[in-house]
């Protein structure tokens, strides 16, 4: 007797919440479609621009940015039921000098509302180790290692007067898959469920990231470049990459 | 009847003279004593065009920096595809390159490439010979922006891969097509091996053969006389090469070098990762008094190997039945 009460007031409001859905959803099976991510890059609130601009690190340093791309890669979706998809052959280079890369378009898509995304700030383990690839992970997009192969994840280039390097370089090269040195991180955030990721079939939303290239240097360890001006994988790759695993990138908005 | 049909064979055998003798069909295959491999051609399906391709880019000096360097040219097949009397490669504007070349084949078996096992798959690894300074001394780009305007290049893609789309995936997968097919699996020892035409060790290569099998099999497993491990063998007592280090960033590995392969041997000298031995009576010297006592020396090797005048000659004799003169001297491999 009690069970069977406790079973219909549990399905009472699933019934009422489904019906709900029919009502103004419309979401039907099965059916795919598109939606595109914004990649704004900027450097503590302010616009990156490239060669020009002096930008401040935590220590207070002055610094350019010449270079700046990473890879977003393996890009997965949760639904709230939590249900996931994860987009195949989702591999993303964004290049802060080729202002086309910074919106990337995602197709085939089941439809329905999403409430938090992930993907790899770089690239998976196998993909560092695989044979010849072509599309975002060509080698003449200037992000492999030749020497010891795997993907340069972050690179970022630049000048700061405190670097004791030639020319006052910065170069931060992050990369590196195998431990203790793997600088592979997942970014994960959110969506709040008021405003999900609507996928629909006449619906293409759009996700506004903000990133942030200051990240690199703050957040677990602040970064001197009188100290630290140059890495290429190793152990200081690793401490920028825990730098930047929560802070390069922050969801701002969706357009639905 | 019989007529007939001879004269239709002699009407087809007619018609067949007036076009080009059918070209031999390229494979790869797996010698009866060697495992599976570890590269298989799935994803980049081996054909005669893809072959005569990727053969083509390896011994096309243009896609070098000064266009006086290609592939062959540290890697020539008459030296089992390493450098004959090159302590180190020799690279573009006559650079000198920092190791000796490793000699090529078999490599579809192998798990990771160079003497530091930096490059984990076969495609990649031509890209570091590519743009290494004092090799090639270029980028993927240049080459493929050449290999566009370049005939016949744009229809040699067309017949391998179907397309006249030149990209830097398709010149490594052509060229990959090449070096995995490079197999060494015909020297006496493995005709022993496999107890072919009756072939059999002398009596000098089975007592090498034997006392090999003793005193160095740990590290140069059979069959490929190699284990793929790093490891010092204490050549300096503290290396000026980092070699495994530079990949891993681990102290332990500081001088550790790939185990070198010990087939062909006869024809890759000169040896170790600096190429500081001219012949096998140093390399032997080595192990019997040279070895030095090395922070990261192989546990083996503590005490060297020693070995006396007859023992040596016959681990020579037995190091030379590695020998695989068929595929030295294979037609298929070399410049046409």
């Amino acid at each position: 007797m009690k069970l069977s009460q406790y079973f219909l007031a549990l399905l009472c409001p699933i019934i009422l919440l489904s019906s709900c859905k029919k009502n103004t959803d419309e979401v039907a099976a099965d059916t795919k479609s598109t939606f595109s991510i914004e990649f704004e890059n900027q450097v503590n609130g302010s616009p990156l621009v490239l060669n020009t601009t002096t930008y401040k690190n935590a220590k207070g340093e002055d610094f350019k940015i010449n270079v700046f791309k990473y890879y977003v890669s393996n890009i997965k979706l949760s639904k709230a039921d939590g249900t996931t998809y994860l987009i195949p052959e989702s591999y993303f280079l964004i290049d802060a000098s080729k202002a086309e890369s910074t919106n990337i378009t995602l197709k085939d898509v089941p439809t329905g509302d999403y409430i938090k995304i992930e993907y790899t700030i770089g690239v998976d383990y196998a993909r560092n180790f695989a044979g010849a690839q072509t599309g975002a992970l060509d080698p003449i997009n200037g992000m492999f290692w030749t020497w010891n192969s795997g993907y340069i994840f972050v690179k970022l280039e630049g000048t700061s007067p405190q670097s004791t390097a030639t020319g006052n370089a910065i170069t931060f090269h992050i990369g590196g898959v195998t431990d203790p040195n793997n600088t592979i991180r997942t970014f994960t955030t959110e969506i709040n469920a008021a405003n999900p990721l609507r996928i629909r079939t006449d619906g293409k939303p759009n996700m506004h990231f903000i990133v942030n290239a200051a990240a690199l240097f703050t957040g677990k360890t602040d970064v001197s470049f009188a100290t630290l001006n140059m890495t290429m994988g190793g152990a200081n790759s690793v401490i920028v990459a825990n730098n930047y695993a929560n802070g390069l990138f922050r969801l701002d908005h969706i357009h639905n | 009847m019989l007529f007939l049909s001879i004269a239709l064979m002699y009407a087809c055998s007619k018609n067949e003279d007036e076009v080009t003798p059918e070209e031999k069909k390229i494979t790869f295959s797996v010698p009866a004593n060697f495992p599976a491999p570890v590269y298989s051609f799935e994803d980049n399906k081996l054909s005669n065009a893809g072959f005569a391709l990727g053969k083509k880019l390896f011994y096309e000096a243009r896609l070098s920096a000064d266009k006086s360097v290609s592939c062959g040219s540290c890697h020539q097949q008459f030296a089992a595809f390493t450098q004959l009397d090159h302590k180190v490669s020799h690279g573009v504007n006559n650079c000198q390159g920092k190791r000796n070349t490793p000699p090529l084949f078999n490599l579809a078996w192998q798990k990771a490439f160079f003497w530091d096992g930096g490059v984990k798959n076969i495609e990649t690894s031509p890209l570091n010979a590519i743009t290494d300074a004092c090799e090639m001394g270029t980028d993927i780009q240049t080459i493929v922006a050449f290999l566009k305007k370049t005939a016949p290049y744009p229809d040699l893609f067309k017949q391998a891969f179907g397309s006249t789309e030149i990209n830097s995936q398709l010149i490594l997968k052509s060229i990959t097509q090449f070096t995995a097919v490079l197999v060494s699996g015909n020297s006496k020892y493995d005709k022993v091996m496999r107890k072919e035409n009756a072939v059999s060790f002398t009596s000098a290569e089975l007592a090498g053969y034997n006392l090999f099998k003793e005193k160095c099999t740990s590290c140069h497993a059979e069959p490929f006389f190699t284990d793929f491990s790093y490891r010092s063998n204490g050549l300096d007592l503290v290396s000026i090469d980092e070699g495994r280090s530079h990949i891993t960033g681990v102290a332990s590995d500081l001088g550790k070098f790939r185990v070198p392969t010990l087939r062909n041997i006869e024809y890759t000298s000169p040896y170790m990762h600096d190429g500081r031995f001219y012949s096998l009576d140093e390399v032997l010297e080595h192990y019997n008094s040279g070895v030095k006592a090395s922070a990261n020396l192989d546990v083996q090797l503590k005490n060297g190997i020693p070995l006396n005048t007859t023992e040596k000659e016959q681990i020579k004799a037995f190091l030379k039945t590695l020998t695989d003169n068929e595929f030295i001297k294979n037609t298929l491999y070399s410049e046409s």
